[in-house]
């Protein structure tokens, strides 16, 4: 392990070299010195890159929205509406989703082992959390869920992972290979740090995509390298488009190191085809791309005709072994039919690196020591559910399908809704957590829009928050082919308000082209 | 086949050349040792709770019925969490927007911001803003965020004390920008030494350094110590007249074992100095669940508070937080009761207070056995820990042991360790991960091993000790004292 290593980079080490004190405040003790520079950190001075990043999943229309909220609650009745419905962000239990009740009690349990050891426990608990908190707490030394764990995660819950990983796929995986996270977001970001150089390096990713991904490159200082989703054909990826952004880039000079792919797609929903899935392991291999799979929606499907298939298994299945292809996938507990987002859970594993790069990512992680312990537990959990014959087994199903079977059904009510609208066409979501309606504009509208210096989709999503309380985010924030425009809302209302919804979108919507009627 | 994209060659350069030495080579070689199967006391981490130290009860019991808010209307609860306990979950779960598993205002809930706010006033006398305290997974990740903020590149210098919490060099690396030492006085307690403060600025500027801001740990890591007010008022000036943005690291604010230096904070020196000081010095403060007497490390719960920021550049901070969506909000309500925990009356408030007066008071023991027990060692001088959870010896070693380091490939501090470790089982982490002077060499332990087992610790240090300092005794001298 290398010593120091500042000593490269500092560079006053070399004490009494200097002959004379060059002293830059010497004299001016008592002069105004801050006014004469401008302070350090001012809009001018701070990093550029974190001037040129952008997440418009919580950009302004949300502070717009954060502001119309609190006047209902000082001024009710000053709007039409009498809530802020929040459709911008996936985030399933602040619109009334519960957590799955055996998570939390084996949550609770560990927070407070203490509890366990008391007879009054089962009166709260039921006897398999107790006996999975049990077996979680000897997993962890001291069973100290308050000391930092190995960076990687605790080691028994990644074996409980790779267990689950395994189970889920076919194919072996090695806790080895897990690095755990707080939430999915820090593990791209990890890879993005180790990935970017400088700007020319690129990486490939959807287009629409969910914006971590072009924040991160841009906090990064890299290239984003766009491919185009083709929305005729069902959000469909094509490799022939995928293959000609990459050459195009390495035209301009641009190294081109990764490929992001979004299995479900966010925004869009997609699903990929299991000969989609190898024709872009096919060509990661080919052209020398790390694959790196957000999975964060795997247990998101609504559509019978389609099935999850991780990377891995789909890499595997091919016969590819770690010397074909560099893949880091990632998962989250924020999704699913879990929707823990406010836990940061989430992992990432890596497969098809070297050891002396595996060993820089392994540095990465402990610089941060560790994500959080409950939301490693979480993970955990996740991928290690209550089988057939645990007492919470039933329950826990019930829960689980409950929640599933009514996001297909709100996926369905919300997508037919947006197809009634005119001048409105939308996508299935075959999966995720989001419908992303493509809305085809008055000229009169798009003019609008311009005279405010609003694109067309924001200039529409401010309207109908506006008049709805309903919070969307304006397709480009995700990114759009030029001179198309989309809006990306959740489909995670509760489903009883769901009709209301549906009826104030279209009275909305009538009203709008109304207005720009050309 | 096109050669692969993450070979170790096209890795990131930034990436490359960050050390964080507190889970490096020591760490590796005790965690290959204890699957071995041999006893290691791991020393290296400032991590109470895996050193046996217990959780307080109270903050356990809200969080545990936030993650469980069935309970709360289950008849029986009463039986195991006492009624304050329950009344502060439904108070926090009131103020979130979907309990524990939404992600909150990406700054914070904001009614745990205002807890933040009302601690910060009430501990320094000045009012604090809870718009401008952003909570996040622990406080490295609030530093991390900070310093990519302020380094634009290789030419923005970072003033780091030496020797620093390598977290600091780490994350300027990463950043791609400078860091400018500036080295503690070790002879006069790990004291400022203005002089030598001054001429690592002018040597950087002379090499086209722009230095943009002065990090201070207080209480200090590794070395524990703890500054006065005047230090704190001669730091002010200084980063007015040099136009520097002052970040605190206070997150040991709470572990103070002497009683002439008590904690003050930089804010409210900065308030106390009156305008121009007050009005223009731009401060980051940053704290955490992780130490003090709570040491909820595994939470990762913590906050940052800026002070004298232009509302545009506290706007793209909260921008880039946005992209992390939110600080995982367990760790939020641990850092709310940290700040705001039970009062004189309340049922759990004496159990709390002797749970915690438990800890420091031990804490405080601990610093004096392991300071005592260095200095009655064979070549060795320990500065007393005067807060935060370390302890750091100088260890004097023969020129001899330095050769036989070297020989070895191993810096002399890393090769004293990694014997010690070897025969002791005691993992510690080499003085050259924190910085050092040339020549001087140090290790990093900390004062959390269980009080009973201390003297047994430090017994066995001193057989180690002196056992080499006699294999590698000769007369030929010794390094820099």
């Amino acid at each position: 392990m290398r010593r120091f290593a500042t000593d490269e980079r500092c560079f006053s080490s070399d004490l009494g070299h200097s002959a004379h004190l060059v002293s830059s405040s010497g004299a001016a003790a008592s002069s105004a010195m801050g006014s004469t520079q401008s302070p350090p950190l001012t809009f001018d001075s701070i990093n550029p890159k974190v001037l040129k990043c952008e997440y418009a999943v919580r950009g302004e229309i949300v502070s717009h929205a954060q502001r119309l909220q609190q006047e209902l609650q000082t001024k009710p009745g000053s709007y039409p509406f009498d809530e802020i419905l929040y459709c911008n962000i996936g985030n399933p239990q602040s619109l009334g989703q519960q957590p799955v009740t055996f998570f939390r009690e084996v949550l609770a349990l560990c927070d407070h082992p203490s509890i366990l050891d008391k007879s009054e426990a089962h009166a709260l608990f039921s006897s398999d959390a107790i006996a999975r908190a049990r077996q979680i707490l000897d997993l962890i030394p001291g069973r100290a869920t308050g000391a930092y764990s190995h960076s990687q995660g605790i080691k028994g819950l990644r074996d409980a992972i790779a267990a689950g990983i395994a189970a889920r796929d076919g194919f072996p995986a090695n806790a080895d290979d897990i690095f755990l996270t707080d939430g999915a977001s820090p593990a791209v970001h990890m890879m993005m740090q180790l990935l970017i150089r400088s700007e020319k390096d690129g990486i490939l990713c959807p287009i629409p995509q969910y914006p971590l991904y072009s924040a991160s490159i841009a906090l990064h200082g890299g290239s984003l390298v766009p491919y185009y989703l083709d929305e005729a054909a069902g959000w469909g990826l094509e490799i022939s488009v995928v293959k000609k952004q990459l050459e195009d880039a390495r035209s301009k000079g641009i190294a081109v190191r990764a490929i992001v792919v979004i299995n479900p797609g966010n925004p869009t929903g997609q699903v990929l085809a299991e000969g989609n899935q190898r024709e872009i392991v096919q060509f990661c291999k080919k052209e020398g791309l790390v694959l790196l799979a957000d999975e964060v929606y795997q247990e998101n499907i609504y559509v019978e005709n389609k099935k999850f298939n991780s990377f891995k298994k789909i890499a595997r299945s091919m016969g590819y072994g770690e010397k074909d292809l560099s893949l880091v996938s990632f998962q989250s507990v924020s999704k699913g039919y879990y929707g823990e987002c406010g836990k940061r859970g989430g992992y990432m594993e890596i497969t098809g690196f070297s050891a002396d790069v595996r060993e820089q990512i392994y540095k990465l992680a402990s610089v941060n020591l560790c994500s959080n312990i409950s939301g490693q537990i979480l993970a955990s959990l996740v991928m290690n559910t209550p089988k057939v014959g645990d007492e919470s087994y039933e329950s826990f199903t019930a829960e689980k399908n409950g929640i599933l079977s009514s996001l297909a059904r709100r996926a369905k009510a919300l997508e037919d809704a947006f197809n009634s609208l005119e001048g409105v066409t939308c996508n299935k979501a075959e999966g995720a957590m989001y419908l992303f309606p493509r809305l085809h504009l008055p000229q009169k509208a798009i003019e609008a829009a311009n005279a405010v210096n609003a694109a067309p989709d924001a200039f529409y999503a401010r309207r109908l928050l506006d008049a709805t309380g309903i919070v969307v985010v304006p397709g480009s924030g995700f990114g759009q082919v030029p001179g198309t425009w989309h809006f990306r809302c959740t489909i995670l209302p509760q489903e009883n308000k769901i009709p209301a919804i549906i009826a104030r979108l279209k009275a909305f919507h009538e009203s709008f082209l109304g207005e720009f009627r050309d | 086949m096109t050669p692969k994209p993450l070979d170790y060659e096209s890795l990131n350069e930034n990436v490359k050349k960050v050390a964080y030495a507190v889970r490096g080579e020591l760490y590796f070689r005790a965690s290959e040792l204890q699957k071995e199967g041999k006893k290691i006391i791991f020393t290296d981490v400032g991590n109470p709770h895996a050193l046996g130290q217990k959780p307080l009860s109270f903050p356990r019991q809200v969080v545990a019925l936030c993650q469980a808010p069935f309970l709360l209307d289950d008849p029986n609860v009463g039986l195991l969490f006492p009624a304050d306990a329950i009344a502060r979950a439904r108070h926090y779960l009131s103020m979130t927007s979907g309990g524990l598993g939404a992600y909150s205002d990406s700054r914070g809930i904001p009614g745990v911001r205002k807890e933040v706010a009302d601690f910060i006033e009430r501990r320094d006398g000045y009012p604090s803003d809870p718009e401008l305290i952003f909570l996040t997974d622990g406080a490295s990740k609030g530093v991390m965020q900070m310093l990519n903020t302020i380094i634009r590149d290789e030419k923005d210098g970072i003033l780091v004390p030496v020797p620093q919490y390598p977290l600091y060099s780490a994350a300027i690396s990463l950043c791609g920008g400078s860091l400018v030492p500036y080295y503690l006085e070790e002879e006069a307690n790990w004291g400022l030494d203005f002089y030598n403060i001054h001429q690592s600025v002018a040597a950087a500027h002379s090499k086209g350094i722009t230095v943009r801001a002065m990090v201070i740990i207080n209480p200090g890591n590794p070395t524990g110590q703890c500054l006065s007010e005047a230090n704190i008022r001669e730091l002010l000036k200084f980063c007015f007249q040099e136009n520097l943005v002052l970040l605190a690291d206070e997150v040991y604010q709470q572990n103070i074992y002497q009683d002439e230096r008590p904690f003050v904070s930089a804010r409210k020196i900065l308030f106390d100095m009156g305008p121009p000081i007050s009005k223009e010095v731009q401060l980051v403060s940053f704290h955490t669940v992780s130490k003090g007497y709570w040491g909820e490390c595994g939470q990762r719960g913590g906050y940052f508070e800026m002070t004298n920021l232009p509302s545009q550049t506290v706007d793209e901070i909260y921008k880039v937080a946005s992209v992390s969506l939110s600080p995982n909000v367990p760790g939020q309500i641990f850092l709310g009761l940290m700040v705001n925990p039970p009062k004189a009356g309340d049922i759990s408030y004496l159990k709390l207070v002797q749970e915690s007066k438990a800890v420091l008071e031990s804490l405080r023991r601990r610093a004096h056995i392991m300071t005592d027990g260095f200095n009655s060692c064979r070549n060795v001088v320990c500065n007393f820990t005067e807060g935060a959870m370390y302890s750091f010896p100088q260890i004097r070693l023969p020129l001899k042991a330095i050769e036989a380091a070297r020989k070895a490939g191993k810096a002399p501090d890393v090769f004293y360790c990694l014997k010690l470790l070897e025969a002791t089982g005691i993992a510690t982490v080499p003085g050259s991960g924190f910085g050092q002077k040339e020549g001087v060499f140090h290790l990093r332990t900390t004062i959390l091993p269980a009080e009973e087992d201390m003297p047994a610790i430090m017994t066995s240090f001193r057989k180690f000790n002196d056992e080499f300092m006699e294999q590698y005794e000769d007369y030929r001298g010794y390094s820099r004292m």
